[in-house]
């Protein structure tokens, strides 16, 4: 903070697509940001290779114009995200560009050296202070809170900040912009630092300033396949492969509007534009239930789509992790969606290959793993110093070339997530939606809850683990019937083929055109599990095979009436009792 | 004054070099050969002085001694009302034998729309085609392809889609085209009174395949142009395999490392930057992009129509001279079914598809010479009659009559309760004569 460094300046010598070599006099960073100045306007670039007096540019925008010997300037900075109130409810670029802002400025285009500043200096903030003169305090302890919609942010000590300090003047509570000085700290050399509402940190390096502590909680998603039966941990990580057409979008939309959690970074990374408008449009018309607000209140976009600069599409995940690490230092459970990994992938494999490194499988540079590995591993539950925690779960859509879990972006992923929810075709033109795979998925969360919940939980788990043992063997039986026919089947076979179907259209099939069935809250969710339960161990016999199947289908189109009843609807017992008659009237003894 | 470089140091591919000062990347140039012939190049790359171009029409015949002059400037489209009845090929040079436009130009390939200034499309396209309006309604600003193989009709299909919508401006972008498939959508044009309102950039199969490259950018900076000028644009591109298939040859030849099946691995990107030109526009204009993409050897998993599917907003399989209903998707097709067309539109499209499966079935189990019920023989018959009324590309149909005509079809072949149908849509628009059972 104190050690002024003359910042390196240098010019273009060659260029080939978005990849500048300059050559520089003074002192360079890796991964330093840079300003190309070429046309009249100042072009964000990152150095991502250094090599004597050469550094290696990688150039954010459309590189159209540049001239050899164009001069550079180095900011001297890492690609940094701005912190502070103000975050939620806006929408971002890959480089934390205000698009809505943007816009005003600029119109319907995204014309490139347009760098707008993310957070409002206008905008006035109350501020109430919580440290006093003369706390000792270090990076990341909290001064002070504003209430910033639905969360109660926390003014905290810039993480840059070294040592400790000591309080030497705090704001009175009131009005202020976040350029306002609210805190001097004085370090241990006895310099005083100005501390205002916001700072600046550089995105690819994690902020964790707390103890990592296992995710024993769960994160509900009012989905029924991943909260019944391959559940999300808060502080986890999951991820949703699967072909196109199968509806990961779908589902991360659906999870981003539905999971009890207070903080949701949406980041639509190398995907439709118009996906994120029906995000931008939808959010701030929709309910948050949880908070009796809208969910755009909860939420901050970061959005870089397919036809955005690909270079900053690599940046917009990091992006929205940081911001996502902000809020859960304040002790806040938050979620960050990313859609889509894959093409985040991509955006490192055509670097790569720009810089001519030894090509991996499929192309892919030979540190995807790791780099992908580095990106989960910002997930978790801290503890923080105050006994509080905050936990971010990240959770990744995959677009594996072909829908083939084989390649190399899916298996690194699997690798480090804790919870598989692979999206099928097979499911998606079954249209059984969320096309999510009961065969293939997997959740390692599962044992963990059972461990640390309670005794509903615990009961909740062990039908799942039923109903998930009679899934794979209709599965078997299914298959078999594709071969000899239903005839070629006995009985029993047929019932418990019947059974397993029976669960996959009442409870892992939600459709979400139905306002009702589009979200289970846990509750009503193990209510259904323990109706299932019932069908699953009811002692049935039947004279045909076809009286088996319509028994089967009259209870499953019960079910589902009562799956699309509201709770507080007066329909609702009785839709029930409903199913329960038609169910014991067909059970033994 | 404007500097002449007489000395080209290396020619390879469609690339050639030479040692100059002061150029931009991204600018053209202009190559004068000693035969007489002339092309535009652009600047690909340099380091230092040593400049790379590639040259549009290609390399071949070029000499070390040919004179090249930079223009300042990046590749420019004409565009406006003077290009409507035109056809250009990728370099934008009149194939026609009218004048060359002189009205204002604009560069291609530019910056992408900020998202925020998008609307949720809710505007509706009529085909009169059953497969699309009725199972697959297209929307405008919608950008999907139609999935196919050589030998399909996959061209005839879009000039009767641009010649049946009410787009005010098509934009035909044709890659790779056989000069016959050229020919019929300029007859084609010219017949249905299409052509005034058309502009058209070809490339066809034996021209260079740098020009290949720039028809999508060609096209979609004209269509661009119109639609902020308050026009609904309907832009075609047959074929981005072609397109496709030319990147790969460039990247090669470049000796870029390929990623998988040769193509490079910026394919995904360089598809999305032109499909994601589709829009519609808050308070003006909208393109919407309906692409051929044929799939080698019938694979969908193949590279280019896989990425492609992660791109667009759904895509229509054509096999067999019909348009496939399974596996066909409008992505956008819930923002308009019964929201702008008839109340019953997407239950009874629902219905009609589920009972199609279902035929597909019996008729299998025909094949396989399995007893059949009753009930297999009413889809059969059902089967048929959807075939030839419904999915026949020659039917032409207003989305009312389709619907009516849907409603028929059960009335003839099913009773009311075996349809499925809400009870409300069966009494208002059901076709029953009398109380069925």
């Amino acid at each position: 903070m104190t050690t002024e460094r003359q910042n390196a300046t240098g010019r273009i010598v060659a260029a080939q697509g978005n990849l500048m070599t300059v050559e520089f006099e003074g002192i360079v960073r890796q991964n330093e940001v840079t300003f190309i100045k070429t046309e009249g306007q100042r072009l964000k670039g990152e150095v991502i290779e250094i090599s004597g007096n050469l550094a290696k540019v990688q150039v954010f925008e459309l590189t159209r114009g540049i001239t050899c010997g164009d001069t550079v300037e180095f900011d001297g900075d890492l690609l940094t995200v701005e912190l502070g109130p103000g975050l939620l409810k806006s929408i971002y670029d890959g480089l934390q560009n205000p698009l809505e802002l943007v816009a005003e400025q600029a119109g319907y285009f995204l014309p490139r050296g347009v760098y707008l500043i993310p957070l409002s200096r206008t905008a006035k903030w109350d501020f109430t202070p919580t440290a006093k003169v003369g706390d000792v305090v270090e990076k990341a302890d909290y001064l002070g809170t504003v209430p910033e919609g639905v969360v109660t942010h926390r003014i905290m000590v810039p993480f840059t900040f070294i040592g400790k300090g000591k309080v030497k003047s705090i704001a009175p509570t009131g009005s202020y912009t976040i350029e306002h000085e609210i805190a001097v700290i004085e370090d241990e050399h006895g310099v005083a630092h100005k501390v205002t509402m916001f700072q600046r940190w550089p995105a690819k390096f994690p902020i964790r300033f707390g103890q990592r502590i296992l995710p024993v909680e769960q994160l509900t998603t009012a989905c029924r396949i991943i909260d019944g039966a391959f559940p999300v941990a808060k502080g986890g990580t999951f991820c949703t492969p699967g072909p196109f057409g199968a509806g990961k979008t779908v589902l991360q939309h659906q999870i981003s509007k539905y999971a009890h959690i207070q903080v949701v970074v949406v980041v639509a990374c190398g995907e439709r534009a118009g996906e994120v408008v029906e995000l931008l449009k939808e959010f701030p018309e929709l309910d948050d239930p949880a908070t009796g607000r809208k969910l755009i209140d909860r939420t901050c976009i970061i959005c870089n789509t397919s036809s955005m600069p690909v270079a900053a599409r690599e940046s917009s995940v990091y992006i929205g992790t940081t911001i996502a690490e902000y809020y859960r230092q304040m002790g806040i459970d938050c979620l960050m969606l990313a859609d889509s990994t894959s093409r985040w992938a991509q955006a490192l494999r055509e670097m790569s290959g720009r810089l001519e490194e030894i090509p991996g499988e499929e192309a892919f540079p030979a540190y995807l793993s790791s780099r992908i590995s580095e990106l989960y591993e910002r997930a978790g539950v801290l503890k923080l110093k105050n006994d509080s925690t905050g936990s971010l779960t990240i959770g990744g859509a995959v677009s594996p070339a072909g829908g083939n879990f084989e390649e190399p972006v899916t298996q690194s992923t699997l690798a480090v997530v804790g919870c598989f929810l692979g999206l099928s075709r097979g499911r998606s033109d079954a249209r059984r939606f969320p096309a999510v795979d009961p065969l293939i998925s997997w959740s390692k969360y599962n044992d963990r809850f059972a461990e640390f919940g309670d005794e509903t939980t615990r009961h909740r788990i062990e039908i799942a683990k039923k109903a998930q043992k009679v899934l794979f063997a209709a599965d078997e039986i299914g298959k078999k019937m594709s071969v000899v026919g239903e005839e070629g089947i006995g009985r029993d076979d047929m019932v418990t083929f019947l059974k397993g179907e029976f669960y996959d259209a009442v409870f892992l099939q939600q459709n979400a055109f139905d306002k009702v069935d589009t979200a289970t809250d846990i509750a009503r969710q193990t209510e259904q599990l323990e109706l299932v339960e019932m069908a699953l161990d009811a002692e049935l016999s039947f004279d045909s095979h076809d009286s088996a199947r319509r028994f089967f289908l009259t209870l499953q189109d019960k079910v589902i009436q009562w799956n699309y009843t509201a709770k507080n609807d007066a329909a609702y017992a009785d839709r029930k009792e409903t199913v329960l008659k038609t169910l014991k009237g067909h059970t033994h003894g | 004054m404007v500097k002449t470089y007489n000395r080209i140091e290396k020619i390879k591919g469609s690339i050639a070099q030479i040692r100059a000062e002061g150029v931009k990347l991204g600018e053209l140039a202009q190559v004068k050969m000693r035969d007489g012939r002339s092309s535009l190049a652009e600047v690909i790359s340099f380091d230092g002085d040593k400049v790379t171009l590639q040259i549009y029409t290609g390399t071949k015949g070029v000499s070390t001694g040919d004179a090249i002059r930079f223009l300042g400037k990046p590749m420019q489209v004409a565009c406006g009302d003077a290009l409507l009845g035109r056809v250009f090929n990728g370099s934008g040079v009149p194939m026609d034998s009218g004048p060359e436009v002189m009205s204002e130009k604009v560069e291609i390939g530019g910056p992408s729309f900020n998202p925020t200034k998008r609307i949720i499309p809710k505007r509706m396209i009529k085909t009169n085609i059953p497969l699309i309006d009725m199972f697959n309604s297209l929307v405008r600003s919608q950008k999907i392809p139609i999935f196919s193989i050589p030998g399909e009709p996959y061209n005839e299909l879009l000039a009767r889609i641009a010649s049946q919508t009410d787009a005010d401006i098509i934009i035909l972008g044709g890659m790779g085209l056989k000069f016959d498939d050229y020919a019929f959508f300029h007859q084609y044009f010219s017949k249905t009174g299409a052509m005034e309102k058309t502009t058209m950039f070809i490339h066809l199969a034996s021209d260079p395949v740098v020009e290949c490259l720039l028809v999508p950018d060609m096209a979609l900076a004209v269509a661009e142009q119109f639609a902020v000028q308050n026009k609904n644009v309907l832009c075609l591109l047959t074929d981005m395999t072609a397109f496709s298939d030319s990147l790969k040859e460039i990247s090669i030849s470049m000796e870029k490392v390929p990623s998988n099946r040769g193509y490079p691995g910026s394919l995904y990107s360089d598809l999305a930057a032109r499909y994601e030109k589709a829009v519609d526009i808050e308070g003006s204009g909208s393109i919407t992009i309906i692409a051929v993409t044929t799939m080698p050897g019938n694979d969908v998993t193949h590279p280019v129509p896989d990425n492609t599917g992660y791109i667009t907003e759904g895509q229509f399989y054509l096999h067999g001279g019909v348009i496939n209903p399974f596996g066909s998707l409008s992505r956008l097709k819930q923002q308009v079914m019964g929201k702008v067309t008839r109340k019953d539109h997407s239950d009874l499209a629902n219905a009609m598809i589920r009972l199609y499966a279902d035929a597909k079935k019996a008729r299998d189990r025909e094949s396989m010479g399995f007893r059949l019920s009753n009930w297999d023989k009413k889809l059969l018959a059902y089967a048929k009659k959807f075939e030839t009324r419904m999915m026949d590309l020659e039917v032409n149909l207003d989305i009312e009559a389709q619907l009516d005509l849907g409603w028929t079809i059960l009335a003839e072949c099913f009773d009311k309760h075996e349809v499925g149908l809400k009870a409300e849509w069966i009494t208002k628009y059901g076709k029953w004569k009398g109380k069925a059972a």
